[in-house]
Parts: C-alpha cells; sequence; structure tokens
C-alpha cells in the first residue's frame, strides 16, 4: 500500500515537473496565444484576415533582422548596426532600381536588369557585417562597440550617398516589397487574398536560418561559442571564422530587409529604420534568447516578433496612442527578460 | 616558550560537499614568532586559514584569541580582532591608487563626509617609509608590477595594526631582493610582538624565518615542532607520510615508441626549457606543486598559448601548433583542469557537449549526420556509463563525475594518439573516479600516449609509468616508477633534488 502511495506521488512529482518543463518552453506561446485570443475579443477588426495579413506583412522586416541578431546574440554577440546597414542597402539598391523616365534619377540613363540592385543591397549587407565581425574576432573590440561604430558610419554613408529620397522605382523592384503570391484565400466582396512575398522571404529565411543552426556543423559551433567560448576553442573551433560568418550572415539579412524595406514603400530614404534593431533585439529576447549567450532558437525569436507585431497592431486597434505604445512595449522587453534570467538561475 | 600564547584553534572541522577539508585541526601561535603552515596542495592550510579570518565557517571547533574565546564569523571581525591577512592571490582595485587601495573601506573621512584625499596620502606615505617601501601613494595600481603590488598588499595588511597576521605564500611573485625586504619587515614585526602565520612550499624561507612549523596533511594535523628541531628530509616525510589508501588499478601495457617529443619549450618565464617525451602505451605523470607550470606546459603544447622557442615532434615530425584544432588535427587531445571554465558548455546539451570536438567526423558537407550522432552518443553513454536521463539534457545539471566522463568521450571521439589529461579525477566522486583510472589504463594498453597532470601524489604513484616533476616553471627531476617515491617527488616538486644526489635518475 506505501509503495504504491509513493510510486504515485513520484508519478505526480513527474507530471509536474513535464508540466514545468513544457511551460518553460512553450511559455511564450501560450502568451502569444493569449494576446490573440484578448484581442479578437476587443476588437472586431483583428481577426479579419486582411488585418492578420498586415500585421505579418509588417513583421517581415523587423523579422528579417531579428533573425540575424539572435545568431549574434547566441554568440553572446550584439549588433546594433542593422538599422543603418538596411538603410545604406536600401538607397543604393533603390539608385539602381530607379525608372528612367522619373524627373529625378541618381543616374541618368541608367537601366540595369533587376538583379543589380537585388545584388548590390545584399553585397552591402554582407560587407558591412563582415567588417563588423572582423572587429569583434581579430581586433577583440567589444561587439556593443564595434557595431555602434558601424550603426553610426552606415548611416552617414547613407545620408551622403543621397540625403533625400530616391523614388520612382521600376514595379519589378516595388513587387518584391508589394507583390503577392497564390491569390487563393477568398475574402467576399474583395479579390481574393495572397501571400505577401515579404512573408515569403522571411518565412524563408527563417527556415534556412533554422535549419542552419539545428543541422550544420557550423550552426552547432554558433551555440558552442555561446555556450563557453573558451571550451570551444580547445575543442578546435575556429572562432573567428565561425564568428565572423555570424556576423556577416546577420549584416546580409540586414541587405534583404533594405531590398524589402524600400520596394514595400517605393523609395529608397537614408532615414529609414532608425531604432529597428533594438526592436529586432527585443524580439530575440521576448523569444527566449540569453544575452549570455548559448541559448536560442528561430521559431522562438519568430514568435517573439509576432508579439511585437499584435501588440503594435492591437495597441492600434484599441486607439491607444503611440506615446502608450512604446511604453508597454518597453515593459514587456523587460519583463521577458526577467523571466529568461529567473529561468537560468 | 614563556611567550604568551595569541592564538589557539583547536578541533576544528570543516567539510565540503564530498570533502573533509579540515578534521579536528588544531594550531596553536605564540606572540613575537613566526608560525610555518605547511603541507601538500590539499592539505588543508589555506581552508584552516580561512576559518580564521571568517570567510568559512568551521563546522566545529573552538578559537580563543589574546585568551578570550572567539567567534569570527565574518571577515571584518578578524580584523576588528587584529587579524589580517595577506592572501596568495592579489586583488587590488587596477584603477585606484595605492593609497586608496590601502585604506578601502576605512578611508579616513573629513569636513562634509567626504574622504580626507591629502591625509590618506600622507598617512600612506608615512606606512610605506616606515616599511622602507619605495613607493608614490598616489600611483595606480595597475602600473604597478606584480611585485610591488604584493609589497601594497602586505603594508596593507600591516597598516591595520594587527596582532596576528597571516601570509598565505607572500613569495611566490617577488624577487629574491624583495624577499629579504619582507623577511627584514617580518623580523621587524617580530620586535614589536605580532604573531606571523607563514604558509608556503618554500623550504628555505621556512628554516630562514619560521620559530615553529605545523605541518597537515589530507586535513589532519601532523605535528607541531620547533624549526630547530627538524631537517628538510624529516619534513617532508611528515608532509607525505601516508598509506595509500586508494587503490589504483595500474595495469601494465606494451610501451611502444616515443609519440610525442617536446624539446626545450620555453614561454614568457612561465615555462622554462622544459624537456621530456612519451611513449606509446604509457602514461607520464606530471607532478609539482600549484604554480609550478605544470598546466602552462600543457597549454603550451596544445596551441593554447604561443610558445617562445621550443620544439615539439609528433611520431618523430617536428610540427608547429598555433591553434587548438592544430593539436587536435594532429593527434592530441586535452581534458582541461577547470571543467566549468574550459571544459563544459554549461547550457547545451550532452549531446554537444560530447560532439563539440569531432563534429566534422559526424558530418557531410557541413551537415550532420544526425542519425550517427545518436547512435555514437547512446553508444558513449552505455561504454563510459554516463547517467544522464538524455542526451537533451543540459550538462550542467549532470554531477561533476558525469560531467567529466562527457568530457572524456568528447575527446576519445577525435580518435586521438595521444590524450593529455589535467587534473582528471578533481573534485569529482570515489565512484567515477576509480572509473576513470581504469579507462586511463585501458587507453594505454590500446596504445594511446597519455599525460596526467595530478596534485594528488597518490594518483600520481599509482598511475604514472614514469613521472615528471614541475619546479618553478622547470623540469625539477623525472622518476621512472620504480624510483617515483613520495619523497624524491616532494623533493624535486621542492627544487631539492639534484640528480648528482641521487642515484639513478632517469632522463631516457
Amino acid at each position: 500500500m506505501r509503495a504504491t502511495t509513493s510510486a504515485e506521488i513520484r508519478a505526480k512529482g513527474l507530471n509536474r515537473e513535464r508540466w514545468n518543463a513544457f511551460l518553460r518552453k512553450y511559455a511564450i506561446v501560450l502568451i502569444f496565444l493569449g494576446m490573440v485570443v484578448l484581442l479578437s475579443i476587443l476588437s472586431d477588426a483583428f481577426l479579419a484576415p486582411r488585418n492578420l495579413v498586415n500585421v505579418v506583412r509588417q513583421i517581415s522586416v523587423m523579422g528579417l533582422l531579428a533573425i540575424g541578431v539572435t545568431m549574434v546574440i547566441i554568440t553572446t554577440g550584439i549588433d546594433l548596426s542593422l538599422g543603418s546597414v538596411l538603410a545604406l542597402a536600401a538607397v543604393v539598391a533603390a539608385s539602381l532600381a530607379q525608372r528612367s523616365d522619373w524627373r529625378e534619377v541618381k543616374y541618368p540613363g541608367l537601366d540595369v536588369p533587376l538583379i543589380v540592385p537585388i545584388v548590390a543591397a545584399l553585397a552591402i549587407g554582407l560587407l558591412c557585417g563582415t567588417i563588423n565581425g572582423s572587429l569583434v574576432a581579430k581586433f577583440k573590440i567589444p561587439p556593443f562597440i564595434a557595431t555602434l561604430g558601424m550603426m553610426t558610419v552606415a548611416r552617414g554613408f547613407a545620408l551622403i550617398y543621397s540625403d533625400r529620397p530616391i523614388s520612382g522605382l521600376k514595379d519589378s523592384y516595388n513587387f518584391i516589397g508589394q507583390g503577392e503570391l497564390l491569390q487563393i484565400f477568398p475574402v467576399a466582396g474583395q479579390r481574393p487574398l495572397g501571400i505577401p512575398i515579404p512573408v515569403l522571404i522571411l518565412a524563408a529565411a527563417a527556415i534556412a536560418a533554422h535549419v542552419m543552426l539545428t543541422s550544420t556543423r557550423f550552426g552547432r559551433y554558433i551555440y558552442a561559442i555561446g555556450g563557453n567560448e573558451q571550451a570551444a576553442r580547445i575543442s578546435g573551433v575556429n572562432i573567428d571564422r565561425v564568428k565572423i560568418s555570424v556576423y556577416a550572415l546577420s549584416g546580409l539579412l540586414a541587405g534583404l530587409a533594405g531590398l524589402v524595406l524600400s520596394s514595400r514603400i517605393g523609395s529608397g530614404q537614408p532615414g529609414l529604420a532608425v531604432g529597428y534593431e533594438l526592436d529586432a533585439i527585443a524580439a530575440a529576447v521576448i523569444g527566449g534568447t540569453s544575452l549570455s549567450g548559448g541559448i536560442g532558437t528561430i521559431w522562438g525569436t519568430i514568435v517573439g516578433a509576432l508579439i511585437i507585431g499584435v501588440l503594435n497592431n492591437g495597441l492600434d486597434l484599441l486607439n491607444v496612442s503611440a506615446y502608450w505604445q512604446t511604453i508597454v512595449k518597453g515593459s514587456i522587453i523587460v519583463i521577458a527578460v526577467i523571466i529568461d534570467t529567473r529561468k537560468n538561475r | 616558550m614563556d611567550r604568551d600564547v595569541i592564538l589557539v584553534m583547536e578541533h576544528i572541522s570543516k567539510s565540503f560537499p564530498g570533502v573533509k577539508a579540515l578534521d579536528d585541526v588544531r594550531l596553536t601561535v605564540r606572540r613575537g614568532t613566526v608560525h610555518a603552515l605547511m603541507g601538500e596542495n590539499g592539505a588543508g592550510k589555506s581552508t584552516l586559514m580561512k576559518v580564521l579570518v571568517g570567510m568559512y565557517t568551521p563546522d566545529s571547533g573552538s578559537i580563543l584569541f589574546q585568551g578570550q574565546p572567539v567567534t569570527i564569523d565574518k571577515p571584518e571581525t578578524a580584523l576588528n580582532l587584529g587579524i589580517s591577512m595577506i592572501h596568495q592571490e592579489l586583488s587590488p582595485v587596477p584603477y585606484m591608487t595605492v593609497a586608496e587601495n590601502i585604506f578601502l573601506g576605512r578611508e579616513p573621512v573629513g569636513k562634509f563626509g567626504l574622504i580626507d584625499k591629502r591625509k590618506m596620502i600622507a598617512d600612506t606615505r608615512a606606512l610605506l617609509e616606515r616599511l622602507d617601501i619605495n613607493l608614490d601613494p598616489s600611483a595606480l595600481m595597475r602600473d604597478l608590477s606584480v611585485a610591488n603590488t604584493q609589497m601594497v598588499e602586505i603594508a596593507k595588511a600591516i597598516s591595520y595594526d594587527a596582532t596576528l597576521i597571516i601570509m598565505d605564500e607572500p613569495t611566490s611573485a617577488i624577487t629574491e631582493r624583495e624577499v629579504a625586504h619582507l623577511f627584514q619587515l617580518i623580523r621587524g614585526l617580530k620586535e614589536r610582538g605580532v604573531a606571523i602565520i607563514y604558509i608556503t612550499h618554500k623550504m628555505d624561507e621556512v628554516f630562514e624565518i619560521a620559530d615553529e612549523i605545523t605541518v597537515l596533511r589530507d586535513g589532519r594535523h601532523v605535528a607541531t615542532v620547533p624549526a630547530s628541531q627538524v631537517d628538510r628530509n624529516s619534513l617532508i616525510a611528515m608532509m607525505v607520510g601516508r598509506e595509500l589508501t586508494n587503490i589504483f588499478p595500474k595495469e601494465e601495457a606494451p610501451i611502444g615508441e616515443v609519440v610525442l617529443s617536446v624539446r626545450n619549450l620555453c614561454r614568457n618565464g612561465v615555462v622554462k626549457d622544459v624537456s621530456f617525451d612519451v611513449r606509446r602505451g604509457e602514461i607520464l605523470g606530471i607532478a609539482g606543486l600549484m604554480g609550478s607550470g605544470r598546466t602552462e606546459v600543457i597549454e603550451t603544447i596544445f596551441g593554447i598559448k604561443k610558445a617562445d622557442s621550443g620544439e615539439i615532434r609528433i611520431k618523430g615530425q617536428k610540427v608547429q601548433i598555433n591553434s587548438p584544432a592544430d593539436a587536435i588535427a594532429h593527434g592530441m587531445a586535452l581534458l582541461t583542469e577547470d571543467r566549468k571554465r574550459t571544459g563544459i558548455m554549461g547550457v547545451l546539451p550532452v549531446r554537444d557537449n560530447m560532439m563539440i570536438a569531432s563534429l566534422e567526423t559526424y558530418s557531410l558537407a557541413g551537415f550532420l549526420n544526425k542519425r550517427l550522432i545518436n547512435e555514437t552518443c547512446e553508444r558513449e553513454k552505455r561504454r563510459l556509463d554516463i547517467k544522464t536521463p538524455s542526451m537533451e539534457q543540459l550538462i550542467k545539471f549532470l554531477s561533476g563525475g558525469n560531467q567529466q566522463k562527457v568530457l572524456v568521450s568528447r575527446w576519445l571521439l577525435t580518435a586521438p594518439d595521444i590524450l593529455i589529461l589535467d587534473e582528471p579525477t578533481r573534485g569529482i566522486d570515489v565512484g567515477a573516479k576509480s572509473e576513470i583510472h581504469r579507462l586511463m589504463c585501458k587507453l594505454a594498453q590500446e596504445g594511446k600516449a597519455i599525460v596526467m597532470i595530478s596534485s594528488e601524489l597518490p594518483e600520481i604513484l599509482g598511475m604514472s609509468d614514469r613521472v615528471l616533476v614541475m619546479h618553478e616553471g622547470r623540469v625539477g627531476g623525472e622518476f621512472v616508477r620504480a624510483e617515483a617515491t613520495q619523497e624524491n617527488i616532494m623533493r624535486a616538486a621542492t627544487g631539492q633534488w639534484q640528480p648528482s644526489q641521487d642515484t639513478a635518475a632517469s632522463a631516457a
């Protein structure tokens, strides 16, 4: 009799343990679902298909940055330059995609295929990221300082390149940010709803990053560096190479985000995306990425980005002032970090 | 022996999880004397002193200070009683001045509660002059040499007007001239009736400065004797004289050709002209006291730190090793001394910790072969009997012994020819310890060359085919198994062993 009781107690303990583990792992998803339920009760407009598509479209740019910064944070780094790199990539790409009949053309008579601005944006991102990575890995500059420098420098270059918006972009270019594919979701009284291309780009980037982090050697090295850099080095991991690659990838994603954002708004502006890197970092942290390194997932970051997106959208729908929105957002970030540090204690 | 007793510690015991660090230890110190505290690494000297200055609370025992029973529960209490300590690990505040460091926490306060800097500097200058230390009170600590930093710590300890000063290896970082200066200071303190507890490994110093000697071994009191009534050999015998309580499963393995050969290795004053060979099937033990350069030699060979000069040959081929990756590529593996700092990746699963050094073998075109990895992990788990609920478990939740087994398996998966194990059984329980010892024998029989650093003499004696003893960055002695006695090793570790004196040296 006694044996049964103690076994029962043990089973109960085990169940509670499992439940706690489940909560720890999926707490953020539950919070997200809770927000969705709450908002759909509070606002009729929230659950409308077009609104939901909008939410996802709006987070696509920040989501791209968040994927990059997640990888950087897992190595115990940080990347503050993302918004500026995005802007620099955006103005350069836009200048290569202008219609020749536009009244104010950066390069008169230039008419290059669509691939040129795309490659240019990605190359600029890659270059800036590689410089960040080299400063961190080779010159041992703290990531905060190295990328803070790049944040200022890249913004400066963007302004030098063009101190006013570059508009009049080709339709083919704007299609990247504005187009939809798979217009198969019927909406009463309107044209069928499709999936915005930026969302597809984000999904592709997220899947690629997830596979890279979980299923490649390089990905595991990223976690290893964050878990214990010295141990990773002694285990033969080429720390410098991995770090440079991680910052380079983060920059590349910022370049891609520049492409998406400039084509979505139909113009490249040097003042784009100021402070976006902070939203990206927030998304990563809300999604469970640990600033002390070694911990973080892409799906967590995407959920984090969705939470920020839903929060922005929901507060808009509820007519909460923009000022209050920033306060709510800031508080949520801090709370997420408190939960994170308690979890790892 | 009529002089007053200033300190009596009696029946002091202190346990840490898994270890009895102090077991019924006593210590009596007289006013105006230097009392040397001696013993091997881990004998309990530092623990006893930490009890005395209130950094540890003893499990049992009593302290009588100046005839009064006292309870010292925090460092502040000790300072107020007049007990100060110079720690072995210096901890200056680098961006503060000499004066600020000396008066840290008790700064003289002037008008409006502000620090009276002028008085602080004047007092410091007076103190330094009295002690004949030639330093500027306004100099920043970070600009001082290690030796001068040490002198400042000594001045600070004296400045508390302590009646009992504990010095934990105060000469480990200073030159001979400064040692002479320190001894002069100590004699001055003695004349003023200050008692000094002096911890050191250096025999010469003990016989020069100590009046009485207490020897600890394995957390127990061995003897307290006047310094004039012992000689070096009997002192060494007291420090090591114990039976081998652990039984080591040493099995003979056929010893083959030289696999790793190190010649004249030097690094920046911490590794001095070190040469040795390791053969296939052999276990080479490296002994030496703390700070003797054992770990530094290994770090240099493994490419963690860069050598200034010297030559490394592997299987006869001269090799250039600039990084751990190079070392691994040449068939070396290194289980580091500090499991937490340089071994485990705490927040990562057991699987990652096990596979990190051999992922190249287990991936194709950069993609992990997950099935093969999982099979390998399960196999290793069974082979080394690693106790973990799953491979997903974060390694920080495993016991020390199981963490160590994961790290051993990390290195075995790289299929090394040369296995370097730095304190392979430190801080793990007896069961896991003997499992690791058995594994070492098995690996030697499989033809691997094994280098084992250990602070535990019984482990060195029990496991090694040959013993290399380090002393102050040099090879202090080298013994084959038959000649490797506790006395010989201790003598070599304290720089007391000369090949010419002894019957046979194996420098083969």
